[in-house]
């Protein structure tokens, strides 16, 4: 069903709509759920939200298809967190567990990003990106499709149990069902190599917390998505309440600007002829209409408004169709607001008067403050996104400077030294090699600060050496058991201690780790 | 909560619950409609669990439950599935001969760690968690080996023991007390001799009495270059490791009347294929040969 535009030029179809909130209903809180049918918009909000929906819904359930040649040795999915080998894959980068603070640094720029947009355009993550609120458009979407637009679903809803009512809710839960399915599946081919999953998977044979992991969140964005919806935002997200400390009075909001709408009269001519002041607003009701959260906005801000805008887009619609400035609802701040309704009040000592804010011709007055971007840029945000970039920086330098080769020694413990038949005394190291490339590589490994000691891998021939080389696996932690032994006249050596050096031949690439030889009469 | 003193708050119409702190009233709103079918179904959950799963307890245990769980049949059932996981394994350990485990890696391996949590149980009381031994206990990590450092030699050490009475094929040696053959000097003149091929002795002179005492009395077990002998478990006097004591006065002790440690034979008590596994740890251990 599409918007109904008026046919009589000049007038507007009223719509039956009430907020679900407004105070004058002196509402209880809790009770049962009042059904809400959100009117479908349109608009510039609304096209700029179908185009996110595009892209975020995408990303979503393209991305773990994306391929991504490595080598032979790790695999082509260009984003996997794969859990039994402790690795994280994204495109060119590889994460392993030691690494988990970039997830953690990638947590906190997610933190001051959303205080950043929060504090620059208001609750933008809640209009636009959050998955609830993309979840639940695509749901009304397949509503729409099937029951119509609101008043076809309000109708049947209230309707009597026909066939035609039957077969309309079996259809519509059947296709949230399987969003809910293919939403739970997408999320499961993060985890494992997509293509071979979903092979298993269709075939039955895939582990059982591949579908208790789809089951769950086919349950969670049924519920969520369909059934619960706007009572999510509004009872269970904590970002609601936190996000009333982000705001201040230079933050975009969603505002009804009643010191040109109101009073508000359902009969502008009628009243206009009577010679009675009123105001843009012809109370037709699109903007509660159209409201997911059913709200009216001319209540003012509240807690419920996600500022998705499209009450923006409903009244816009009006405005042109009345032939009157778009922006009765609009983003605006509270100072800009504020400063409006001065004007219109004459600093609140009368009701507003919609004449106060313009000149004869309709246009408004030169005091009127519009929206200025130039605000966005204030302290706060700029203190923000200098919080963000700084850690997104040092993330950056983490990345670009990590090292690919690690070696970790660690010395025995018990015993801490063996003295053998000719006097001399031996340690025992366990040497744990961290190729985090997915490239096989022989590394040489060598002692440095005991030029008498000699080394050997245990369980092969005694070495004569003071370093050896050892065959490493891609991407693998090889762990071995070294013996490094220090002649009887030569343990003056081991006095201050020495290196184990790892290096690759190839790439130069090396990392250094100081250890002790503990001797007989210094055991620690 | 008398009906009495019923308060309805003015801004919101709705009944308070009638507390008050510092004029703070809390409005006494229903709860949400599914949060208390939420709570509903919890407390169906909890009888059902109470059903199926242990939980009142009685005077001597507790309700079993309609699923029979137990958390103890379950570790039961997790170790049976931990040994027939390793049945393969121990038995290939059980059939082969210790060359072809030691030339076998991913055997070697299995049975160096089987071997070292039987050495735990077994051999730590007198060689120590790390077996690097005491006075009288042999260090197993060294190069220095009574009866021979091999895997088939540490095996047959291990199953049979020494000194001990309850095998025949046990290894057997003895070194005789020397208090009633040479008198203190002579004694003391050979255990200069001994420490002179490893330290200095306190009184170089006695070194070279001590060189023809040590010719006649102890070069038949120990050898002439006093490097012991393994076919009689006799020690390597020529290197650093003592085991019965450093220093002259330690030689001099032993000469006098020597000490004997006992090892008991395993092969009995663990079975053939646990030896095997801990010939092969203490082989692993960095001394073996």
């Amino acid at each position: 069903m599409h918007y109904q535009p008026a046919q009589k030029a000049g007038s507007v179809e009223r719509l039956e709509a009430k907020p679900i909130n407004a105070a004058r209903l002196g509402r209880p809180l809790y009770e049962k759920r009042r059904k809400i049918f959100p009117k479908r918009a349109e608009g510039r909000f609304r096209r700029f939200k179908w185009l996110v929906m595009l892209v975020t819904l995408s990303i979503y359930y393209l991305t773990p298809w994306i391929r991504w040649d490595r080598s032979a040795h790790a695999p082509d999915q260009a984003v996997l967190v794969d859990l039994a080998a402790r690795r994280f894959y994204f495109f060119f980068i590889e994460i392993w567990p030691q690494e988990f603070f970039f997830v953690a640094g990638l947590l906190v720029m997610a933190g001051f990003g959303l205080f950043l947009v929060t504090s620059a355009v208001g609750r933008a993550w809640c209009g636009y990106a959050c998955p609830q609120t993309v979840w639940v458009d695509l749901f009304l979407v397949v509503e729409r499709f099937i029951e119509g637009d609101r008043l076809a679903r309000m109708r049947l809803d209230t309707g009597a149990w026909t066939f035609d009512k039957v077969r309309k809710r079996v259809a519509k839960h059947a296709i949230w069902l399987v969003i809910g399915v293919a939403t739970g599946g997408a999320w499961i081919f993060y985890f494992a190599d997509a293509p071979t999953l979903m092979k298993s998977f269709v075939a039955l044979e895939a582990a059982p917390v591949a579908y208790m992991t789809v089951a769950t969140l086919t349950a969670t964005t049924y519920v969520f998505g369909g059934l619960m919806r706007e009572q999510v935002c509004t009872y269970m997200c904590p970002w609601p309440r936190i996000q009333a400390a982000m705001l201040d009075e230079n933050s975009l909001v969603v505002t009804y600007n009643d010191w040109r709408g109101e009073r508000r009269t359902r009969h502008a001519k009628r009243a206009a002829a009577a010679g009675e002041v009123v105001g843009d607003c012809v109370d037709c009701n699109a903007c509660v209409a159209v409201c997911p959260m059913g709200i009216d906005i001319r209540d003012g801000q509240q807690l419920e408004c996600i500022t998705c805008a499209l009450c923006i887009d409903a009244c816009d619609g009006v405005m042109d169709k009345l032939g009157r400035q778009r922006g009765l609802i609009s983003y605006a701040t509270l100072s800009d607001y504020s400063a409006n309704m001065a004007l219109a009040t004459n600093n609140g000592a009368i009701p507003i008067d919609p004449r106060r804010v313009r000149d004869g011709n309709g246009v408004f007055v030169q005091g009127i403050r519009d929206f200025d971007w130039r605000i966005i840029f204030r302290r706060r945000v700029v203190l923000y996104f200098g919080v963000w970039a700084l850690v997104g920086l040092g993330m950056l330098y983490a990345l670009v400077s990590r090292d690919r080769l690690e070696l970790n020694v660690l010395h025995d413990r018990n015993p801490q030294y063996v003295v053998e038949s000719d006097g001399s005394v031996r340690n025992g190291y366990v040497i744990k090699l961290l190729n985090m490339i997915p490239e096989p590589r022989r590394i040489t490994l060598s002692l440095d600060g005991m030029p008498s000691a000699r080394v050997r891998i245990a369980g092969q021939a005694p070495g004569d050496g003071q370093s050896f080389s050892v065959a490493v696996d891609p991407d693998k932690v090889t762990s071995f058991k070294i013996f490094v032994t220090l002649p009887k006249e030569s343990l003056v050596e081991a006095q201050s201690g020495f290196s184990f050096r790892a290096e690759d031949p190839s790439s130069k690439e090396r990392d250094v780790y100081r250890t002790n030889f503990i001797q007989p009469g210094t055991a620690k | 909560m008398a009906d009495k003193h019923k308060h309805v708050d003015e801004v919101s119409g709705v009944e308070t619950t009638g507390h008050e702190w510092d004029g703070i009233r809390e409005l006494n709103n229903p709860m949400p409609r599914w949060w208390v079918y939420t709570f509903y179904a919890t407390i169906i959950w909890a009888i059902g669990y109470a059903i199926a799963y242990p939980s009142w307890p009685m005077l001597t245990e507790a309700t079993k439950g309609v699923l029979g769980y137990s958390s103890r049949a379950e570790v039961t059932a997790e170790l049976s599935d931990a040994k027939a996981a390793q049945a393969s394994n121990a038995e290939r350990i059980a059939s082969s001969p210790i060359e072809d485990i030691m030339a076998d890696p991913e055997l070697k391996q299995f049975a160096i760690s089987a071997g070292a949590s039987a050495f735990k149980v077994n051999c730590a009381p007198c060689h120590g968690s790390g077996a690097a031994g005491g006075k009288g206990f042999p260090n197993l990590n060294d190069n220095d080996w009574l009866w021979g450092g091999n895997p088939q030699e540490i095996y047959q050490t291990i199953a049979h023991g020494i000194r001990y009475d309850g095998d025949e094929e046990t290894r057997v040696s003895e070194m005789p007390v020397f208090a009633d053959m040479l008198t203190p000097d002579e004694m003391r003149a050979t255990a200069a001799y001994v420490l002179s091929l490893t330290a200095m002795p306190s009184n170089p002179a006695l070194v070279e009495p001590g060189k023809q005492l040590f010719a006649d009395n102890c070069a038949s077990c120990h050898g002439a270059d006093a490097k012991g002998s393994r076919e009689v478990g006799a020690p390597n006097l020529a290197d650093a490791i003592w085991l019965k004591g450093e220093g002259e006065q330690a030689i001099t002790d032993q000469i006098r009347s020597p000490k004997h440690g006992v090892m008991p034979g395993w092969v009995n008590r663990v079975g053939d294929p646990v030896v095997k596994d801990l010939a092969i740890f203490v082989h692993s251990l960095g001394g073996g040969e």
